[in-house]
Order: structure tokens, then sequence, then C-alpha cells
């Protein structure tokens, strides 16, 4: 990142083939006052950026498995590379899926239980302020983010449940009902050294009033969303 | 040439939401005394040559690696399609 100043940071976003947030991410990481760069699924450099963004969508199609195959589109080989070198990783919705396919975070996403999309403005529980996407938050914080998936249950054996538990890396939580049966309500995790997010809820779609969930000061004026793309910036900066 | 056959079954301590689906759907048909139903999938790879012992190490690294999930699915059958009866 050059300059020093926050605008100066550079978060790339990922467009696989059926990608579908891939703009409305870079419209967050611009309203956050950094520059969104487009990396595309066939690429095999990640061009100097400072942050990653994998966006929801029907990556090819979600054939196979959600995730299965962009895991092993070229751009996800230096993705993977550079996550476990730190360099900090939000998977959102079908960009988490791809990280638990790719194994930068642990367990599965399965079919909702209930087995119909769900599309709604949920509410969530910041778990964890510890990451290099949350650090904006506050601990136990409440925060309002829609939601909307097919395949948002998150799934992994008890152990790994409780290693995660245990080691505080369940980033967020539903609150009032469990919208897709997710193991112990969980939304969101992170890896152990906490650069790597995912979360099936899309904090992309809540950044600007107007045209996010409602919110406190009335309807469509949630932007809990844009504090995701702020606290990767003062990550960004207090690194350097 | 030669066809092998792969199959993938979700864990049984998984949920199958798809299987349960169904399951609910066959009494309504006049299908009775059905308790349960998981639904799996099925590849036809076509191969190279025989089937040899390699070729199906082969097919059975690929359906560990990308055919299936390790965390969610099992790979119940690895076999040559001629073996099937």
């Amino acid at each position: 990142m050059a300059a020093g100043t926050l605008a100066s940071a550079r978060i790339g976003v990922v467009t696989f083939p059926g990608s579908l947030d891939d703009r409305d991410a870079a419209r967050a990481v611009r309203l956050s006052g950094a520059e969104p760069v487009a990396l595309w699924h066939a690429d095999t450099d990640l061009r100097g950026v400072d942050a990653v963004v994998l966006p929801g969508g029907f990556s090819y199609g979600d054939y196979l498995r959600c995730g299965a195959i962009a895991r092993f589109a070229p751009v996800m080989t230096e993705v993977v590379d550079a996550a476990r070198a730190g360099l900090p990783v939000l998977g959102i919705c079908n960009g988490f899926q791809i990280l638990c396919e790719a194994h930068l975070l642990p367990g599965a996403l399965i079919r909702n239980d209930h087995r119909t999309f769900v599309c709604r403005d949920q509410e969530l529980r910041v778990e964890s302020t510890a990451t290099a996407w949350t650090g904006d938050f506050a601990a136990n914080e409440v925060v309002t983010i829609p939601l909307k998936n097919g395949e948002g249950g998150y799934v992994a054996d008890a152990r790994t449940l409780d290693a995660l538990e245990g080691e505080g890396r369940v980033v967020f939580r539903y609150v009032g009902r469990n919208p897709n049966g997710s193991h112990r309500d969980i939304a969101g995790i992170a890896n152990e050294a906490g650069n790597v997010v995912g979360l099936m809820p899309h904090p992309e779609h809540a950044v600007e009033a107007g045209f996010g969930p409602d919110g406190a000061r009335g309807p469509r004026t949630g932007v809990d969303g844009l504090r995701f793309f702020t606290s990767v910036l003062h990550s960004l900066v207090a690194a350097r | 040439m030669a066809r092998v056959v792969v199959e993938v079954m979700p864990k049984p301590e998984i949920l199958d939401p798809q299987g349960k689906a169904v399951a609910r759907a066959l009494p309504r048909l006049g299908f009775t005394g059905i308790s349960e139903v998981r639904q799996g999938k099925r590849f036809e790879i076509e191969v190279d040559g025989e089937a040899t012992a390699e070729v199906l190490a082969d097919v059975r690294r690929a359906a560990e690696t990308l055919l299936s999930n390790p965390v969610i699915e099992d790979v119940v059958r690895v076999a040559p399609i001629e073996d099937l009866a």
C-alpha cells in the first residue's frame, strides 16, 4: 500500500463465472474509502492488492457443490498462498463456501435445513473483533446484515466446532432464529490468524443509506456492513 | 475405453434435506413402508484404456479431491462399470 492513507489501499474483488455480487462488493470497497481492483477467476496474480474479497453468487453454477469448482480456479492458487501468508481475505456467501472448499476455513455449507431459499435482513451477534475484518465492531454488538442463500447451513464435526469456539474463531452468530440450520447458530468464522473470514450474510448489501436493510434511523438506513470494509483498512494501516 | 462409476453419499451424521424431501413425498404417491431416503451422487467416468488398478486409484484420488468433500461426504464406491451387476 503506497503513501499510507486509507484511500491508497487496493482491495481485490474476484469475479468467477456466475459471481453475482462482485459489483456490489467493489462498490462497498469504494464507499469505505479504498480502491476496488477487479480480479478474474483465470488470473494468475493478485495485482499487488492489499486484501481480497470473494463475493457472493453461484460460481460455476454451483455445479457439483457450492464453491467446489471455483476452489480450483487459477486465481485461487494465489489467494490460498497469499491468505496463508497473512493477506486479509473475506468470503461472502458463495465466497465463504469457496473458502471452506479450499480448506482455508474448516467445515462446509450444506442445503438449508428447511430446504427453501431464504432472503431476509438478519441480526447477527459480533463474537470476535480480533479479525482483520471486524475490528471496527464492538464485542457482542448486534448488527443487521442481509442474508440470502439456499445452501447456508454451516456444518462441522463436534471437535472442530469446539475448537472454533475455544479459540474465539466464531466471528458471527445468528440472533433470533437460526435461518438455515447452521450448527451452533454459526454465521461466520475466521482462520487461526484472523486474516481470513467467511460468513453467509452479505455485508456489501448494507453499506449505503437508501439501499440497505431497515435500521434504527428508519427504513433502509442500515449500513452495518460498511464496517467490514473500514475494519480491514484500519487493520492494514495498523499492520504497516 | 472403460467406464468407472464413482458414488458419493452424504455422511450418515450430516443432515440430507433433499433425501428428507423425497422421503416425505413418497407416501403421498402411495409408496408406504419407506422409512428413510438419502440422496447421493453417481458419476460415470470414461477413462482411456483399461480400468487397471492404477487407473482406479487415480479415479479414487479424483473422487476424494474434487468429486466429494470429505467434511460432509463419503466416497462409497469406485468400480469399473462392467463389475456392477
